[in-house]
Order: structure tokens, then C-alpha cells, then sequence
């Protein structure tokens, strides 16, 4: 495989691939199709392509279809741009006992976008999501891969000013 | 109230500094029971009526007995096999494993390590959802420690005995916690459970004999065998043994997880989550996740923490993820949310769950923007009537649960919306 001119999986991302397909048998690549298509996800600004998937699919030996399938299923990869920080609010039942709903439309509010949308200057993305498994610490988000709990308007202030 | 002993298992390391290092875990007596498995002085035989005696039930939710499900694998089959871990931690309400994960990785590892020698399995997979990062890099720092301690690989301590662990990280879907769902999630295929049987302990991962089970099940292990299955059972109950986690959120003022005795008294629980906050009474209780019937407060405050209280009051363990609503909770909104999360975790498979599901939150969103009809109660209690046992997996089940216990003990406040199109607290 290793004389194909892949676009994305070669060096480092390759090698990075190859170390998950490595921990299962070497008769199932495809069992490191949903890695892989993580890390093709991040290297290319957070949403997947057409082109990433076919290769992604061409690398594991998997037929297109197939790879996308696992990615429509899952519901942490994009099939669009999002934004540099993808906000992620849990809005389930522990969250909205402790008014995720308000934080929702304060961040709607403050960052002038909808649910879904990508700021103008594409720093951030508001995405509502399922229990994160961290109701302890309700209100919470995830943003890029940090869980932010115990939310408040004041402390979402703080933090996306902290975010570049 | 009386003392509570807290932390007497899983978490009976968190407390210390650095408790997820191998260094803190070996100086408390981690992997002692390990050695003494691989050195032959405790055998299969021997560690499965252990666990029988210890009288574990499964922690992911169903319940079921860890012992009997362990001595459902033939260890000599020929071929692969393989065991799993499921910290896939999906359920809504449920936040324990995760703990697990990011203080006391070892003893997980350590109880993996056991129950593969046990079913005869050579390599383990822990599932962690793809979410978890920050536990995924300390479950996969201890591995990596384990292997240089070598505890872990080929041949280990000159046993004769192979041993790999590896985790598989999921990304974002809560079906993917049903046993068969997540063999296939490995796999590399979308998440939809399998038709069973077979079970996986005839054709489980890659089509192997395969035993799954879940975070806290499998790091209670150890303990188990180093103190001997009699004192875990004797810190519970007659139905079931142990401690258990439970993960405290909702409208509390100290929200956590609490691992106290199997058979705590409720009300003691919500003492120790520092009781209804803002000085509110009680109104109602999930207790045992999202797919567990609500419980109206008097029954509540009356039951014990154990199988048999939880289910003589109406509802059911679960993961033991309880979620404490107050007095001012809108129900029918609660159960809107709950509706549109089965809505959307449905993996489409059966045409009673998809449609059903669908159907449940088009009604219950209709009745909480005051479009109800003062037919949908009955069709609710029908719909979610007609998707139980009807389906593939749990979900299906645990999608209609809800609907069924928030209309039976709340069902004026869902009246209240059709015939006044707002909530029993709106002073219109
Ligand atoms: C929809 C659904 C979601 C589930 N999610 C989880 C989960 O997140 N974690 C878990 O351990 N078990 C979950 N289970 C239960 C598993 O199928 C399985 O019973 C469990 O992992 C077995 O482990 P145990 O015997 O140690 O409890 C789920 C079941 C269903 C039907
Ligand atoms: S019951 Fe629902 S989630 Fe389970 S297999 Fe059927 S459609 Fe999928
Ligand atoms: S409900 Fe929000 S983290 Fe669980």
C-alpha cells in the first residue's frame, strides 16, 4: 500500500493510523476505521470529505460505502466546517436540570450563530449534544477534547475569552 | 444518621495523590492477586466460585450475576477469545466509570487481566467512548506501565501465560453500550446491536467466544478475590453483594459519585449529596439512569439502595445513576428530553423502535407547546406499550420506560398542558 500517493494518510498521520491498526488482527483493518477517520477529521480542521473517507476506506481496504456508513453513524464527525473550537453542550436531562437550555441561548446570543453555524471569523461552533458522562459537574461541555463543567454565563464568558 | 463507610472499593484509592500511577496502585496491594494467578495458586475454578460467592451482579445496567455469566466460557475452546470492557458510559445520569478510568485505571486493568485468564481469553479490548479523552489517556498510560512492569504481554512473569490489552475509543454514539452493538463498533461497522442468539460467549468479537462486561464490574474483581467473595457479599444485601457507585446529579447541592454499601438507605444517599438543593423538597427520582422508571418522592424516600428495594418501589437499579429532580420540575418538559434522546439514539434497525420513539417525542413535544390533544395520553401509553419486548435490544425497552412511569405518576401534569397549553407551575 505504502507506494500509493495518499493526500493526507502518509507521514505522521499514517503513522499514527498504523499504531491503531497494529492492537487488532492483521486479517481486520477494518476494525481502525473509526480512528482513523478521527485523526483524519483533526488534521483537516474538524469535518471529514468525501475524498478523506474514499481514502480512508482505500487505505483500510474497506469499500466506500462502508466507511461511509460508520461515518454518518457516529455523532462526533462532521460532515461540514465547524468552528476552530466546536462547543459542545450537553442539553440532556442531569444538564438540563441545571439550565443547560439557558447556557444554549446565552452562547447563541453572545456569538450572534445558531445551533450548527460557524462564527464569522470561524473561531467557534455551538453544537448541542447527548449526555457526556460527567452529570456530576452539570452544566457541561466539551470543547475540542476538554470537558468544562459546573457552567455558568459568567464562566463561559471566561472561558471563550480564554480560547484563541 | 450514621456513618456511611464511603470509597470501600473502586474508588478506594482516589483519595490519594497520583492514585492512577502503578507505584501508589502496587504499594496498596495492586497486582498482588494478579501474581498470585499467574504463579497457579488460584485457579479458574477456584476465582469463578469466588465470584459466585461474592454474589456481584453486573454493574453496566442489566444486573446480571458475574460469575454464572463467567462460567458460560469454555477457557479450553480452541482459537481466539476475547474479553471486554464496556466504558462506553452512554447512559444519561450515569458518570461513574469514568472515575474509575481516571483514578484507579490499574485495578481495572488488573480485574481485565483476571477475568481473560479465567474465560481463557489472550487479548482484551476496553471500549471507552470516543468523548472520554482525558480518561482514554489515563487508562492508556496504566497500561503502558503495566506492560513495563511486565504485567502485560507475552509470557508474563514466566507463566507461560500472553496477555494484551488494548482500548478502542468510540465516537459518539450511545448504542454502542449494548454488548453485541459495541462488538460490532470494534469490528469497524456502525453500532447496531445483533440479533441474539447467538450470544457472545459462543460468537461474540471477530465471531469468537467473547465475555463483555462493564467498568466497575470488572475493577471490583480484585478486591473481591484479595478479600475473599464472603466479605463483599456480607457488605450488601442477601440479592446482591458489595458496594456500589452511585452517581448522584440533578437538584442536589454536592452532585458526585458516592460508593457506599449495597442497601443504602435512599434518603442517606441524598444526605451525603448534600440533600434537595436551594432548601426544596423532593419531588421525584430516576434511580437507576435515564431508562429506569421516575419514582414519585414518598416512594423515594422510602426505599433502600439494593435491586430488591429499588424494584418493590416500582423501578430499577440500573447503573445506578440517580438523578433527583425538585418540586419545581416540569415533567412533561423531563420527559420531552428523555424522549428526543432514545428519538435520536434509536439506531433504526426495528420499525417499532424507530417509529415508536419518533412517534413518543412528536406527542410529548406537541403536549409542552400546548398543542396536546386529550387523546395523546392514551396514545402514548400505547405506543410505548407496543415497542416492549417487541425488539432487538434494550433500548427499545428502555426508550418506553419513561413514558410509562412519567405518565403514571405525573399524568395531571401532562393534562394540565392539554387542557391549559402550559405547565402546572405557569401562573398564566
Ligand atoms: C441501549 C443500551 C445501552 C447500554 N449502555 C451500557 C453502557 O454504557 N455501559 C455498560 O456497561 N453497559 C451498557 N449496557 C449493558 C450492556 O449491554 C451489558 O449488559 C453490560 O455491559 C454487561 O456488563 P455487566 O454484566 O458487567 O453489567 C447497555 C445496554 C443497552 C441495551
Ligand atoms: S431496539 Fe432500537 S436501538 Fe435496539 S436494535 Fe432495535 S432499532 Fe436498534
Ligand atoms: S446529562 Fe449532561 S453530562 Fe450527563
Amino acid at each position: 500500500m505504502s507506494e500509493k500517493n495518499y493526500q493526507v494518510i502518509k507521514g505522521d498521520v499514517k503513522a499514527r493510523i498504523d499504531r491503531w491498526i497494529s492492537q487488532y488482527p492483521a486479517d481486520q483493518r477494518q476494525s481502525a476505521v473509526m480512528p482513523a477517520l478521527r485523526i483524519v477529521q483533526e488534521v483537516n480542521g474538524g469535518y471529514l470529505t468525501r475524498e478523506l473517507m474514499d481514502e480512508v476506506a482505500d487505505y483500510l481496504g474497506m469499500a466506500p460505502m462502508a466507511v461511509y456508513e460508520v461515518a454518518t453513524f457516529y455523532s462526533m464527525y462532521e460532515h461540514k466546517p465547524v468552528g476552530k473550537h466546536k462547543i459542545c453542550m450537553c442539553t440532556n436531562i442531569s444538564c438540563m436540570l441545571r439550565d443547560a437550555d439557558d447556557l444554549v441561548e446565552y452562547l447563541k446570543e453572545k456569538l450572534g450563530v445558531d445551533v450548527g453555524e460557524v462564527t464569522p471569523d470561524g473561531r467557534f461552533s455551538i453544537k448541542k449534544v447527548e449526555c457526556l458522562g460527567a452529570c456530576g459537574e452539570a452544566p457541561v461541555a466539551m470543547i475540542g477534547k476538554e470537558y468544562y463543567g459546573n457552567l455558568t454565563r459568567e464562566r463561559l464568558d471566561e472561558l471563550l475569552d480564554s480560547l484563541e | 444518621m450514621a456513618e456511611i463507610p464511603l470509597n470501600e472499593c473502586c474508588y478506594r484509592l482516589n483519595h490519594l495523590d497520583r492514585s492512577w500511577d502503578i507505584d501508589v496502585y502496587m504499594a496498596n496491594g495492586g497486582y498482588e492477586v494478579w501474581k498470585k494467578v499467574l504463579a497457579g495458586e488460584l485457579t479458574p475454578q477456584e476465582i469463578i466460585d469466588e465470584v459466585k460467592t461474592s454474589n456481584i451482579r453486573g454493574r453496566g445496567g442489566a444486573g446480571f450475576p458475574t460469575g454464572l455469566k463467567w462460567s458460560f466460557m469454555n477457557r479450553h475452546a480452541p482459537g481466539p477469545k476475547y474479553i471486554l470492557c464496556n466504558s462506553d458510559e452512554g447512559e444519561p445520569g450515569t458518570f461513574k466509570d469514568r472515575d474509575i478510568l481516571r483514578y484507579n485505571p490499574h485495578q481495572l486493568i488488573e480485574g481485565m487481566m483476571i477475568a481473560g485468564y479465567v474465560i481463557g481469553a489472550n487479548a482484551g479490548y476496553n471500549y471507552i467512548r470516543g468523548e472520554f479523552w482525558e480518561p482514554y489517556k489515563r487508562f492508556d498510560n496504566a497500561v503502558k506501565q503495566a506492560y513495563e512492569a511486565g504485567l502485560l504481554g507475552k509470557n508474563i512473569l514466566g507463566s507461560g501465560w500472553d496477555f494484551d490489552l488494548y482500548t478502542h475509543l468510540g465516537a459518539g454514539a450511545y448504542i454502542c453500550g449494548e454488548e453485541t452493538a459495541l462488538i460490532e463498533s470494534i469490528e469497524g461497522k456502525k453500532g447496531q446491536p445483533r440479533f441474539k442468539p447467538p450470544f457472545p460467549a459462543s460468537y461474540g468479537l471477530y465471531g469468537r467466544p467473547t465475555t463483555i462486561n462493564n467498568t466497575e464490574t470488572l475493577a471490583s474483581i480484585p478486591m473481591i478475590l484479595a478479600k475473599g467473595g464472603k466479605w463483599f457479599a456480607d457488605l450488601g444485601v442477601p440479592g446482591a453483594g458489595g458496594t456500589k457507585i452511585y452517581a448522584v446529579s440533578g437538584h442536589v447541592e454536592k452532585p458526585g459519585n458516592y460508593e457506599v454499601r449495597m442497601g443504602t438507605p435512599f434518603k442517606d444517599l441524598l444526605s451525603l449529596a448534600g440533600g434537595v438543593w436551594k432548601g426544596r423538597k423532593l419531588k421525584a427520582v430516576i434511580p437507576g439512569g435515564s431508562s429506569t422508571a421516575v419514582l414519585p418522592a414518598e416512594k423515594a424516600m422510602k426505599m433502600n439502595m439494593d435491586y430488591d428495594s429499588i424494584a418493590k418501589a416500582g423501578s430499577f437499579l440500573g447503573a445506578g445513576s440517580v438523578i433527583i429532580m425538585d418540586e419545581t420540575t416540569d415533567m412533561v418538559k423531563a420527559l420531552e428530553r428523555l424522549t428526543w434522546f432514545y428519538y435520536e439514539e434509536s439506531c433504526g434497525q426495528c420499525t417499532p423502535c424507530r417509529e415508536g420513539t419518533g412517534w413518543m417525542y412528536r406527542v410529548v413535544h406537541r403536549i409542552r407547546t400546548g398543542k396536546g390533544r386529550p387523546e395523546d395520553i392514551e396514545m402514548l401509553k400505547d405506543v410505548s406499550g407496543k415497542i416492549m419486548g417487541r425488539v432487538i435490544c434494550g433500548l427499545g425497552d428502555a426508550a418506553s420506560i419513561p413514558v410509562a412511569s412519567f405518565l403514571e405518576h405525573f399524568e395531571h401534569e401532562f393534562r394540565h398542558y392539554i387542557e391549559h397549553g402550559c405547565s402546572i407551575y405557569d401562573r398564566a
